[in-house]
């Protein structure tokens, strides 16, 4: 059987949970059926359940409030916000209420949100509509960031991010949402996959001791194979590709596990330059890594730069196949 | 009067503001309520003097009224919130100064164990936050969820005039009306922001922004409890029939400082201010029932600060 696109796949996940619970509501700008949201993630769920999908007005800091209110009360509530480069305007709302209330009051405070992102570039979109904006929101205390990636089954993601009670925001390549999900193991000829502790693992069909060990999340994944693919058919290096679901608080013991015999580690993004992810990700591995590595983790990103629309100027700026395996060369070659 | 409820056939009573009026008789838990709140407030400034507070407080001298004369048109099933200067609505709800100052002073028995601290109050269905506008939305959510949950239920959210410069107000006032919540959007106009007087910092007035969204509206000048209540009762009680959304607009008087010792009006201004605390009309005009609630609630209060003062400091450990 073939897999999901993984849009489908959080269609899938969306309806299995209204399903689930009775207490979830969906609201975001154009949502509703039979627009189905601007990427179709939430096709059917109006129908299905016409009193828990809503399309709002233009009004994202709104939206995020609505739902923060929904969980206050003891709903499960999930925000769309149509592109990612718009959480900005409900900054306030994240920052100041939703991740606060959890601690702020002196006691843990539930609360049962999701606010997912539809994020990042190639596309086309141009400057304000492209952006990989995670890390803006990185160190936040109370408010956990996820990516949706073609490794990590979308309801179980979904039910991890709302059972743990702590507000998300779930970050979800727009590159992905045309792409099969992964299954039964299987990358492709040479590369297969396994998870552990949310950690999904890349690497060769018959496995020797890789030369490096990258690390990224779900939007990067294909080209981040394709890189593994052209380093080792042209280049003789051997990479494993770590797949992180929840990017922040960053989950270091299983990457720890995972890198410990690795003594080349890269982190790879789509973020422009600049407080990134990989910046913390790797600040979090240096000291168990400091006395076995090789050379300092190689952070991979986008250039420090806006992210222009025409398909040529884009591709320059933002993070390519070719892009990743230059700089593995360069890591492992010195 | 400005008035977009449509054929609503209300009275909202309202003094025209020239001059104190006589203000009618309270029952003494009402009075209580009032002075409560004011021999707190008093005190918090006192003891910001003294040094045992830190940080910063808004205190809502002047405007004690607002909150108890809405309070008892509240159930127990509506969500309150509050905002910076809250105690007043904490207080009229709860009745509860020992909590209140215990949060304040990070002592044992605080509402939020000394880390919400003034601005940051959840006890049940009251919840304050300290950024202005911020919880419009939030109260729209919960109203949503009431609507489904619990009809007749409403969640009211105080604001200040200063508030209404926040887009916030307007997303959430447009989702409200379109999505018929029940939302009770309480405006204390005190005629200044911080330090900047209402004219300087809103174009229009808060009539004209309710009537853009359809939003039923209503203004009331006076401090008479009574008064208020009467007209407030049907208004509230259409927000819950109904479900519909309703902004009412107190316009009132911020006796002291914003926070503590920042008050830049001039003498004449603070004299004005002062002359229309509704304190000098009501002890002028029931001097008997004010002078003894008002020494009761002031022991009251005394004998919280040196209670909670002798408490020890709460604990808490960040996660």
């Amino acid at each position: 059987m073939t897999a999901p696109r993984v849009a489908g796949d959080l269609n899938t996940a969306l309806h299995r949970l209204f399903a689930e619970d009775e207490r979830a509501m969906l609201l975001g700008e154009d949502v509703c059926d039979p627009y189905g949201g601007a990427f179709k993630v939430t096709r059917g769920l109006s129908t299905r359940y016409p009193h828990r999908v809503r399309n709002t007005p233009i009004s994202e800091g709104a939206l995020v409030g609505v739902a923060s209110g929904l969980a206050l009360a003891g709903d499960t509530a999930i925000a769309e916000i149509m592109f990612a480069d718009f959480v900005t305007l409900a900054f306030d709302q994240l920052v100041n209420f939703a991740s606060k209330s959890t601690a702020m009051y002196g006691r843990d405070l539930p609360l049962r949100l999701v606010v997912r992102c539809p994020t990042g570039g190639n596309r086309g979109y141009g400057p304000t509509h492209s952006q990989t904006p995670q890390k803006h929101l990185i160190g936040v205390p109370g408010l956990a960031l996820y990516e949706a990636s073609p490794l990590h089954d979308n309801h179980t993601l979904l039910t991890r991010i709302l059972d743990d009670g702590v507000p998300a925001v779930l970050f979800e390549g727009k590159v992905l949402y045309g792409e099969r999900m992964f299954a039964g193991g299987v990358v492709d000829d040479l590369f297969g996959y396994d998870l552990t502790d949310g950690v999904a693992r890349i690497r060769l069909h018959d496995p020797v001791p890789p030369d490096c060990v990258l690390i990224t999340s779900g939007a990067m994944v294909h080209r981040a194979v394709e890189a593994l693919r052209e380093l080792l058919l042209h280049d003789e290096i051997v990479a494993e590709l770590l797949v992180v679901s929840r990017l922040y608080p960053v989950d270091r013991a299983p990457l720890l596990g995972l890198t410990a015999a690795a003594r080349r580690v890269a982190v790879i993004e789509e973020s422009t330059a600049g407080g990134t992810w990989g910046a913390e990700v790797a600040a979090a591995l240096y000291p168990p890594l400091w006395g076995t590595l090789a050379a300092p983790i190689r952070l991979i990103h986008s250039l420090d730069s806006i992210i222009p629309a025409a398909a040529h100027l884009e591709r320059q700026v933002l993070v390519q196949s070719d892009t990743i395996r230059h700089a593995v060369k360069e890591l492992v070659h010195g | 009067m400005i008035n977009n409820a449509g054929s609503r056939n209300t009275t909202a009573v309202l003094d025209d503001g020239a001059g104190p009026p006589s203000l009618s008789r309270l029952s003494d838990a009402d009075l209580s309520s009032m002075l409560l709140i004011r021999h707190f407030e008093k005190n918090l400034l006192k003891l910001f003097e003294q040094g045992f507070l830190h940080g910063t407080t808004h205190t809502c001298l002047g405007q004690e009224y607002v909150p108890v004369a809405l309070t008892s048109l509240l159930h127990d099933h509506d969500h309150v919130f509050s905002n910076h200067r809250g105690h007043g609505h904490y207080l009229a709800r709860y009745a509860d100064p020992e909590g209140l100052l215990a949060e304040l002073l990070g002592r044992a028995g605080a509402v939020c164990g000394g880390v919400g601290g003034s601005q940051h109050l959840l006890r049940e269905r009251f919840l304050s936050t300290g950024v202005q506008g911020q919880s419009l939305p939030v109260a729209a959510g919960v109203a949503l969820h009431l609507k489904r949950s619990t009809p007749g239920a409403l969640a009211c959210v105080y604001t200040g005039d200063g508030t209404w410069g926040e887009g916030a107000v307007y997303e959430a006032l447009n989702i409200a009306a379109l999505w018929e919540l029940p939302l009770l959007v309480v405006t204390e106009n005190n005629g200044i922001a911080q330090s900047t007087p209402t004219g300087q910092q809103m174009a229009g007035d808060i009539g004209g922004r309710a009537a853009a969204f359809g939003i039923a509206y209503e203004r009331f000048t006076g401090s008479d409890v009574t008064r208020l209540r009467a007209a407030l009762r049907p208004l509230v009680e259409q927000v819950r029939r109904a479900s519909r959304p309703l902004v009412v607009e107190f316009v009132t008087h911020r006796l002291g400082p914003h926070s503590k010792g920042d008050d830049s009006r001039s003498p004449a201004e603070l004299r004005a201010v002062r002359a229309a605390d509704w304190v000098v009309g009501y002890a002028a005009g029931h001097p008997e029932q004010f002078e003894r609630i008002d020494a009761e609630q002031s022991r009251r209060v005394e004998r919280v600060v040196a209670e909670v003062l002798a408490r020890p400091l709460t604990a808490w450990s960040p996660r």
